[in-house]
């Protein structure tokens, strides 16, 4: 328990270290890396024809789509012709059309679920031009998304900011030096970084292992920075070559957090320097804490469960001093195993340190209602966004209550965002749901269950709500390399990723143009602890009411069955 | 119109050169400054004896023979093989089918999984007499999540060395030093978990019996 208290000590520095460098970039401030960047960037604005100008919202959200349709255009033609191509060491095929299509949906969305196993699936220059490439790309526009966002709501005009600018500059300036670092910590580690092929070596019983190698330290860093998830390896950060000790398990979860947890610092900043200059701004502090209470709640279930071990196994006579090892890896443990498992749902990153589907029910269940809520810091920049739907929920309905009107920093709350909020707010359930209800009613869904009873259900709740949630972890018993897995997938990680992007732009836009209020004695506070506590009623109880029966259903019941 | 094919032409640039920034120059000098850095590490930390390459430090294997450690369940063998295992059987399949990782995935209802455990249970207690069943700690008879773990606990490791110095001659003394000179701390003494590398362990006995 001392690890994980000091893992998350460890983290609150640094969040607040890159929340105040964050904010530089995206204010475009003096940072430490100017002299060198400012060429670099002036090179790229130049060479790509990057007009530095203003965009309304609406031109905003239809560059990020337009360039990243262009992404998924190039990233499908390469997996479809990577065995013609150069840096093809193990001779890996062409990667079949459905699977290519959720492939390159699942990376270019940020979820990086993976239908594939890189191993056999994909060539060393596909794991570095698609996958590399679109880590970086995806990271890049949820953050942008989210920066455009933040600054329309204290902004008083709705023309700010460049998409291609922004874009760049949280490329050059943030992804590739911290991957560039965090890469080669991962080497130091043991973490291969090379071009040459897999090896084959003869062991002391006579017999032969293969092991496969591969530029797999740079795919690492960034799959965590820009919480990704995606594995070089199909075991991903369980295997030893892509988490080698439990220093590179710390690192690759400090990783994760650091930016999702800055935008909320960086979203803190933005209001509090209108006035004064501040450590964290108080509004980004109620946000956080929020999310904080979130995650603690998780990883005290998720521990408890997991330490406790598994009944059955119990009754096998074996002793579980250890905790319900099936699944995980012995340098980790139970304590490390957990946290991982916690972070990387909430913060949707989706890489996993250990088998989800061998979690116990409840501490199975601890990182399906993260991904279901996916409010609890979220993935880069997005989780942000949507926790910050909820928190406009919350001021609707505390100020229905005590009969004010709803203001959100100096902006009111009207019809027509309340409409576009609530939308906002049922596309996610709406797809999970309806989607894991088609699966268990067709045979082409059913026949990618591989665990009998209650944990079939969970296994199909769990892939949607990843999809969705565009975290990318699964149950990976799931055989789910079939057309029907593919597509649906596909579609839930699509429509999870632009349909909330385009509607929270629209929103940010609607409040941008509106009207600054300054606040009245009337007017409901939403810096104070009671909001906090308020939001955090709010996230759980709109939680609990759409997904209680589901779950209810899934690893409830198996948890009863286990236990009885 | 015009400010949308504006638009397409910036997009398409950015991405072309993304692909170039992100794609390849980045892995690339990450590559070149690991393999100077780290050369070892960077090419997979491979351990070589007589010349030959036997193993890497980071992975597990299978081990099978009563002189040596095993390791945890692996539900791909740890990518290990015999000539045999690439002869296709009847149906025209191999036991083994190139490089992989994972696991079961078997649910903790799964009866499959208490099948499993139940038959890895009786191997282990018929090769080790002596030993009770309420003594196997449970990361034994456990599967690793990526099936390559290289590790087992001290007790997993302790509750071995009867067999392994019958088997191999050694004494029981010798067996339990080198299961101490394997043996990884926490680091710091707060992180992770106590452990012992297989590999390294069994590579210390197959130098003392060959000396031997």
């Amino acid at each position: 328990m001392w690890q994980i208290a000091l893992v998350l000590v460890i983290y609150l520095p640094l969040v607040i270290v890159a929340g105040h460098y964050l904010y530089q970039v995206t204010m475009q401030q003096k940072t430490w890396l100017d002299p060198v960047m400012n060429r670099v960037d002036n090179i790229i604005y130049k060479f790509c024809g990057i007009k530095q100008v203003d965009m309304t919202g609406k031109q905003y959200v239809i560059a990020l789509i337009l360039s990243n349709a262009i992404m998924i255009f190039i990233g499908y033609l390469i997996l479809r012709i990577q065995s013609t191509l150069f840096l093809n060491p193990n001779d890996i095929d062409n990667m079949e059309a459905t699977l290519s299509f959720n492939t390159i949906i699942s990376f270019m969305t940020n979820t990086n679920l993976q239908h594939y196993s890189g191993e056999s699936g994909l060539s060393y220059l596909a794991q570095m031009l698609v996958i590399t490439f679109m880590m970086f790309t995806s990271a890049a526009t949820g953050y942008v998304a989210c920066m455009a966002f933040c600054r329309r709501l204290v902004a008083k005009s709705d023309t700010i900011g460049n998409f291609f600018v922004d874009f760049v500059r949280v490329i050059t300036r943030l992804l590739i030096p911290l991957s560039f670092i965090v890469a080669l910590i991962l080497v130091a580690q043991g973490s291969p970084q090379t071009l040459k092929g897999n090896e084959t070596v003869h062991t002391i019983e006579g017999k032969m292992q293969d092991i496969a190698l591969g530029p797999i330290a740079s795919l690492e860093s960034i799959k965590h920075i820009g919480t990704n998830g995606g594995g070089f390896n199909g075991a991903n950060s369980s295997t030893p070559f892509e988490n080698p000790t439990v220093i590179s398990n710390i690192v690759e979860m400090l990783s994760m957090m650091l930016l999702p947890g800055a935008c909320v610092v960086t979203f803190g900043l933005m209001v509090a320097k209108r006035r004064q200059k501040t450590l964290f701004g108080k509004q980004g502090l109620v946000i956080f804490a929020a999310m904080s209470i979130l995650l603690l709640i998780g990883l005290v279930t998720c521990y408890i469960a997991e330490s406790a071990g598994n009944p059955i196994i119990n009754n096998l006579g074996i002793s579980q001093d250890i905790g319900s090892m099936e699944g995980k890896e012995m340098r980790f443990g139970i304590p490390q195993s957990v946290l991982f498992t916690v972070v990387t749902t909430a913060f949707t990153t989706g890489s996993i340190n250990n088998m989800h589907d061998s979690l116990t029910p409840l501490g199975g269940m601890v990182p399906m209602f993260n991904m279901m809520l996916n409010v609890v810091f979220g993935g880069k920049g997005v989780g942000l966004m949507n926790m910050m739907m909820y928190v406009m929920l919350t001021i609707f309905i505390a100020c229905l209550m005590i009969g004010r009107t709803p203001q959100f920093l100096g902006k009111k709350i009207e019809e027509k965002e309340m409409k576009l909020i609530a939308l906002c707010i049922l596309i996610h359930p709406a797809l999970i749901l309806l989607f894991s209800a088609l699966a268990v009613a067709t045979t082409a869904g059913i026949a990618g269950i591989t665990n009998p009873g209650a944990h079939g259900l969970s296994q199909v709740l769990y892939e949607y709500a990843s999809s969705s949630a565009n975290n990318g972890s699964g149950f990976e018993g799931l055989a789910d390399n079939s057309p029907f897995w593919n597509m649906t997938t596909g579609f839930a990680m699509f429509f999870g990723r632009y349909l909330s992007i385009i509607i929270q732009l629209a929103i940010a836009s609607l409040l941008a143009k509106k009207l600054w209020h300054s606040d009245s004695v009337g007017t409901l506070k939403t810096d104070n602890p009671m909001f906090t506590f308020l939001l955090i009623a709010i996230v759980l109880m709109i939680g609990a009411l759409t997904f209680l029966p589901a779950l209810a259903l899934g690893p409830i019941t198996e948890h009863l069955q286990i236990r009885s | 119109m015009k400010a949308f094919f504006s638009d397409s032409k910036q997009a398409l640039k950015v991405t072309l050169l993304m692909f170039v920034l992100c794609g390849l120059l980045y892995p690339f000098a990450v590559t070149g400054m690991a393999q100077v850095l780290f050369n070892h590490e960077a090419n997979g930390s491979l351990i070589e004896m007589d010349g030959k390459m036997i193993g890497s430090d980071k992975l597990g294997q299978a081990f099978t023979s009563p002189e040596f450690f095993w390791g945890r369940v692996s539900a791909i063998n740890y990518n290990v093989y015999t000539k045999e295992d690439l002869v296709p059987n009847a149906k025209g399949e191999t036991n083994y089918n190139g490089v992989s990782s994972g696991t079961f995935n078997y649910a903790p209802s799964n009866p499959e999984l208490k099948k499993r455990m139940e038959a890895d249970i009786e191997t282990f207690l018929k090769a080790n007499p002596g030993v009770q069943r309420e003594q196997i700690p449970a990361d034994l008879v456990t599967a690793s999540g990526s099936g390559l773990d290289p590790h087992i606990s001290v007790e997993s490791a302790k509750i071995q060395i009867k067999r392994i110095a019958q088997a191999s001659g050694l004494s029981e003394d010798e067996v339990n030093d080198i299961v101490k000179a394997n043996t990884d701390s926490r680091t710091f003494n707060v992180f992770g978990e106590d452990k012992v590398n297989v590999l390294s362990a069994n590579l210390d006995i197959y130098k003392k019996m060959k000396g031997k």
